[in-house]
């Protein structure tokens, strides 16, 4: 195809928007909701994720060995518990080691509290491990608890439950959203694009006669879909981008009291872009491959 | 030009409008298609133009092989034939010149050679004088003008008419067939369906007679031979 035939097929499908232009402004306004919820999922997703790879880092289970576990004994439990499928790492802390840490985290001013304690009995010997997968810490909990001498496990259950399911519900609202809004946006556009094929079928009739190929005939219905989408893509991309920015410089590239890192609005720019204009301009394409195909009949 | 070797025709709905049709027009002929209502006219010069397929003889248009055309290159055989209409099928919201030059512009031809040939175009019809008028503007015999002026924009050898004088008054029908003759002269083939009477024993061409779907008469020079 010569780039003026090009020129001509997005002139003719750009007439095509402007000839029904409630029509359009309904299709536009349906890919443009459709991808707005998609983006503000996907923005939410995204920090959903960067939040759990930050958290992933502090989740561990504590595996709290039996007091008559020899040290000899707790390094081989370690090296067990380091062959485990799904563990990314396992760190013996003994007797000794986790006195030393809870004096250095109480600080100075508390020393005088353990001065007085023994420092053979006060803490149990324990491993701490942590999984591959922060998802996989439960069960890894769990396997790790059946282990001979080891007394009981701390995989801080709740918390790492709560957290993804949380994030599980986010993402399967967003989901379930986008997924009917597609569906009503394809609709919507290959009913405008039927009504432009309509309108101009006399137009096609003479075309056909004097020999104007099938594929020209299509092209400015395709362009007609491909601009809807391009435009009902355009709009909630501004409108988020500029949304996060502002938030992102309020909140100072953290969100609230918890201090989790935000995704930098330059970075999700990006993704969000391949996103919204990927899906728009494939939502258009459909609408208008599928207006084609049930109403041009060639 | 055009040869069809007992050609059948049925329409989805079951009925037969065409039976065993077989006629050679050869290069350069004027032909003219009667017939009654209903009798398989029409059809027959659908063929033509693959505007229809028959459903079983063969049929050759213009050194194309219409059997065996695939839908994709329909329009190359469409390029080499010119159609006119009884109701003139214009774009309203086109000028006479836009008109001609639709049938240009949507087969790809450079934009330095439509404006000239357009130009040409409506010279050899009459109404260059008329270029910037819209269908509206123009009277029936001048609208049908710019679509022989389009049909014959891109110098078909074929011309297909289905019943072109069909919509005008005898004055303005005769200023059209004049239009046809000179077409004809420069040795384009004309395949003319048509219900006029007057025209068909006057202007005296070949004439092939359907009936029932069968050609019931095929003669030089023929007369139009129905009261009607």
């Amino acid at each position: 195809m010569t780039i003026r035939m090009m020129g001509r097929h997005l002139r003719e499908g750009f007439k095509n928007l402007l000839r029904n232009g409630w029509m359009t402004f309904a299709s536009v306004s349906a890919v443009a909701i459709t991808l707005l919820i998609l983006g503000v999922t996907l923005v939410i997703a995204l920090n959903a994720e960067q939040m759990s790879n930050y958290v992933q880092g502090q989740l561990e289970v504590s595996a709290f060995l039996k007091d008559d576990v020899s040290d000899a004994q707790a390094r081989q439990i370690t090296r067990q518990i380091s062959a485990m499928p799904g563990v990314k790492s396992a760190e013996y802390i003994s007797k000794e080691q986790g006195f030393q840490q809870l004096k250095q985290e109480l600080g100075s001013q508390y020393q005088d509290i353990l001065g007085g304690l023994s420092q053979k009995n006060t803490l149990p010997a324990k491993v701490v491990v942590k999984a591959d997968d922060p998802r996989q810490t439960l069960a890894i909990g769990q396997r790790i608890a059946q282990l001979p001498g080891v007394e009981k496990v701390n995989d801080g259950k709740e918390v790492v439950d709560k957290l993804f399911r949380f994030l599980d519900l986010v993402r399967n609202i967003g989901l379930a959203f986008v997924v009917g809004l597609v569906i009503t946006a394809m609709f919507l556009i290959s009913n405008t694009i039927r009504i432009t094929i309509f309108s101009r079928r006399r137009e096609i009739e003479i075309m056909k006669l004097v020999g104007a190929t099938d594929w020209f005939i299509r092209w400015p219905f395709l362009t007609e879909g491909l601009l809807i989408g391009l435009i009902g893509a355009l709009i909630p991309f501004v409108v988020i981008v500029f949304g996060y920015r502002t938030l992102y410089e309020r909140f100072d590239g953290s969100f609230l009291a918890l201090a989790f890192p935000l995704i930098s609005a330059d970075r999700l720019a990006g993704t969000l872009a391949e996103v919204l204009f990927g899906l728009g301009l494939f939502i258009g394409l459909w609408g208008g491959i599928v207006s084609i195909r049930r109403f041009l009949r060639i | 030009m055009i040869e069809m070797q007992d050609v059948w025709k049925q329409y989805p709905n079951g009925t037969w409008a065409l039976n065993g049709i077989s006629v050679r027009i050869g290069k350069g002929e004027f032909v003219y298609v009667v017939g009654p209502s209903g009798a398989g006219k029409s059809t027959f010069i659908k063929l033509m133009y693959r505007e229809e397929r028959p459903t079983k003889g063969h049929l050759f248009v213009n050194g194309f092989n219409i059997e065996r055309l695939k839908d994709r290159k329909v329009p190359l055989l469409r390029r080499h034939i010119g159609v006119v209409f009884q109701d003139f099928k214009l774009l309203p919201n086109l000028t006479a010149a836009e008109n001609v030059a639709f049938a240009l512009e949507v087969i790809g031809t450079p934009k330095k050679y439509i404006r000239r040939r357009v130009k040409d175009a409506l010279e050899w019809v009459g109404l260059a004088d008329k270029a910037d008028l819209r269908p509206a503007q123009l009277s029936g015999g001048e609208q049908q003008r710019i679509a022989v002026a389009r049909a014959i924009v891109n110098n078909p050898q074929l011309i297909i008419a289905d019943e072109p004088t069909g919509n005008l008054d005898p004055d303005t029908s005769w200023g059209i067939m004049k239009l046809f003759q000179r077409i004809n002269d420069r040795g384009t083939t004309i395949v003319m369906a048509t219900h006029n009477r007057e025209i068909v024993n006057t202007l005296r061409k070949r004439v092939i007679a359907i009936e029932a779907g069968c050609i019931v008469r095929d003669e030089d020079k023929g007369m139009y031979g129905y009261d009607d």
